[in-house]
């Protein structure tokens, strides 16, 4: 069975046929990537190809430019990253510095924190939705209760409700990059804590000096890798809001599905290649601190 | 017993002021849904805290269908489950073989597949969404199970291959060498090594594609339109086209969708928490 030992590296074997050069298990090991080749290439080549080239023409883009729904799409998508997605890392950050005090209600509580993320948008932004509806939800009778005041019509002022789905989008994704950043925090040796100490460092300063310096990479890739997904997330806004009230708080990728929905598959996939500017540096990005 | 010191309470207080509010941020939305199904219409539409006679009726309604929302309910329940169970063996199958031939039996080209599903994992997913319901239409896949299928599979097995593939690399290549010396094929070592040692992980990212189809909206909402067909997300989201939309019940059908997965979370949470926050991001 000498022909295995080809699965180590640095066993230099010059260049013969491919046919030749192939052991019975890396034979094997082609056969087994082919599943997944197969669907890379039927369900991630052919649409993406198959998209762009219905993306071709310059007149979409024309007629994109011109729908005022796409420019206040683009404008909320940035906010919705710049704003909503820094907020979210920073409230992450915070966070997995309570959530690694060792207590054991802060245990009870971390598990309590999780089920956002492991329960299903639908139910809960749903829930939400009614909670704030300006006649019947729970908060505005609060609100009438207590001031004798009625409140604000939540999910009708553009502003509030482009507020409202961000934090919806933080109060769904908070709990996974938490959890992220609290492997990274327990990671740090704790004995430069201990040395801190003992030199009577303050928290800010063994925050500033410790904590910092080594989850720094780990903060930024983990803001990249937000943006990307943020930037796909549908469910926050289109269950919220539907992209209303009057198409205001829509982002690039509710506006994508509301072309697709009116039938306009050309818009659809302009809007989607319009975004491509913001995702493709992102991508590259990743692309290079991940696979290192 | 010793009283704790005066510097003692005031970490505690200060951890607290921030635990509450995380209590009631978390909470809230998910206290509101387990209200409503459990409040009669009245008592939900007037925003009490506490309904005044709790009851379970509306689990009754939504059970026995007896609602012409409701009227597919078993069928959509039966739809996500098999969906999601199909997503889950699927994705389990596709990523475990192309981790072991990359991780273990270093197949040429191996790198390049990595970074190919990199890439996937990278394309937001509303925007994968588009091309992908013209192509399941062009395949004609739509409106079938197979569309909805095939689209969670291909956007679960990147993840899936890259934490298999990083959970792989960290068993000791002495095994796979100590199993070929006794004489083991390929389909041996991973049959009767590879896969026994990788249940953990197996375990962890077998769950996760199955919650993902489970909780999918958006793909199963545009590639699946019979009532008979789609699954429950799409069911609940059909309901907020109506004006006349019975909360009370929408919110019980919510529930009792978001408790499958909340509890094989918190089944799995091990495996979960371990296997899947090791290979999402290693810094």
């Amino acid at each position: 069975m000498t022909s295995m030992t080809l699965s180590t590296p640095g066993n230099i074997v010059p260049r013969r046929p491919l046919s030749a050069r192939l052991s019975t298990p890396q034979v094997w090991g082609l056969a087994l990537l082919v599943p997944y080749m197969l669907v890379f290439l039927a369900f991630v080549v052919y649409p993406v190809s198959y998209g762009l080239w219905l993306a071709r023409h310059p007149a979409s883009y024309v007629a994109l430019y011109h729908d005022p729904i796409f420019a206040r799409a683009a404008v909320n998508t940035l906010i919705f990253l710049v704003i909503g997605i820094n907020f979210k890392m920073l409230i992450a950050l915070v966070l997995s510095g309570f959530f690694i005090q060792s207590r054991s209600w802060i245990k009870w509580l971390s598990v309590l924190f999780i089920l956002p993320w492991a329960v299903p948008s639908i139910p809960t932004i749903l829930s939400v939705r009614f909670m704030f509806n300006p006649e019947w939800g729970m908060v505005n009778h609060l609100i009438f209760k207590f001031t004798g005041e009625d409140g604000p019509n939540w999910l009708n002022d553009p502003a509030i409700a482009l507020t409202m789905a961000i934090l919806m989008h933080i109060w769904k994704s908070l709990p996974f990059w938490t959890l992220i950043l609290m492997t990274g925090r327990l990671a740090i040796p704790q004995d430069q804590f201990e040395a801190a100490e003992v030199d009577g460092a303050s928290w800010w300063q063994k925050f500033r000096f410790i904590t910092w310096p080594s989850m720094r990479t780990l903060y930024l890739t983990c803001t990249l890798l937000s943006m990307i997904w943020t930037l796909g997330d549908f469910n926050s806004v289109y269950l919220l809001t539907g992209g209303g009230p009057a198409d205001l708080t829509h982002v690039l990728a509710t506006l994508g599905i509301r072309y697709l929905r009116l039938d306009q598959l050309d818009l659809s996939m302009a809007a989607i290649v319009c975004a491509l500017p913001l995702v493709l540096p992102l991508v590259y990005v990743m692309m290079k601190r991940l696979s290192r | 017993m010793k009283l704790p010191s005066l510097r003692e309470v005031g970490t505690e207080a200060r951890l607290l002021l921030i635990g509450i509010p995380v209590f009631i941020w978390t909470m809230l939305p998910i206290y509101h849904l387990l209200l409503f199904a459990i409040s009669p219409k009245e008592d939900a539409f007037a925003g009490k805290l506490w309904p005044d006679h709790p009851t379970l009726h509306n689990f009754g309604i939504v059970f026995h269908q007896q609602h012409y929302f409701l009227r597919d309910f078993w069928a959509q329940f039966w739809n996500s489950t098999v969906i999601a169970v199909a997503v889950g063996a699927l994705t389990l199958f596709i990523a475990t073989a192309a981790a072991f031939s990359i991780s273990r039996l270093r197949v040429p080209g191996g790198r390049l597949v990595m970074n190919l599903a990199l890439f996937t994992y990278f394309i937001p997913a509303a925007f994968l969404a588009v091309p992908m319901y013209r192509t399941m239409g062009n395949y004609g896949l739509l409106n079938n199970h197979w569309a909805l299928i095939l689209a969670m599979v291909t956007i679960a097995s990147p993840y899936a291959i890259w934490v298999l593939k990083q959970a792989s690399d960290k068993l000791p290549v002495e095994l796979d060498e100590a199993a070929i010396m006794d004489g083991a094929t390929t389909i041996q070592l991973f049959r009767l090594v590879y896969v026994p040692l990788m249940m953990p992980s197996l375990v962890a990212v077998g769950t996760y594609a199955l919650l993902l189809a489970w909780n999918e909206y958006l793909y199963a909402f545009l590639l699946l339109s019979k009532d008979t067909e789609i699954t429950l997300p799409v069911a609940l989201g059909n309901f907020l086209a109506a004006d006349d939309s019975p909360w009370e019940l929408l919110m019980t059908t919510g529930l009792i969708y978001a408790l499958p997965p909340a509890a094989m979370y918190y089944a799995f949470k091990r495996y979960m928490v371990a296997g899947l926050t090791a290979g999402a991001v290693k810094s």
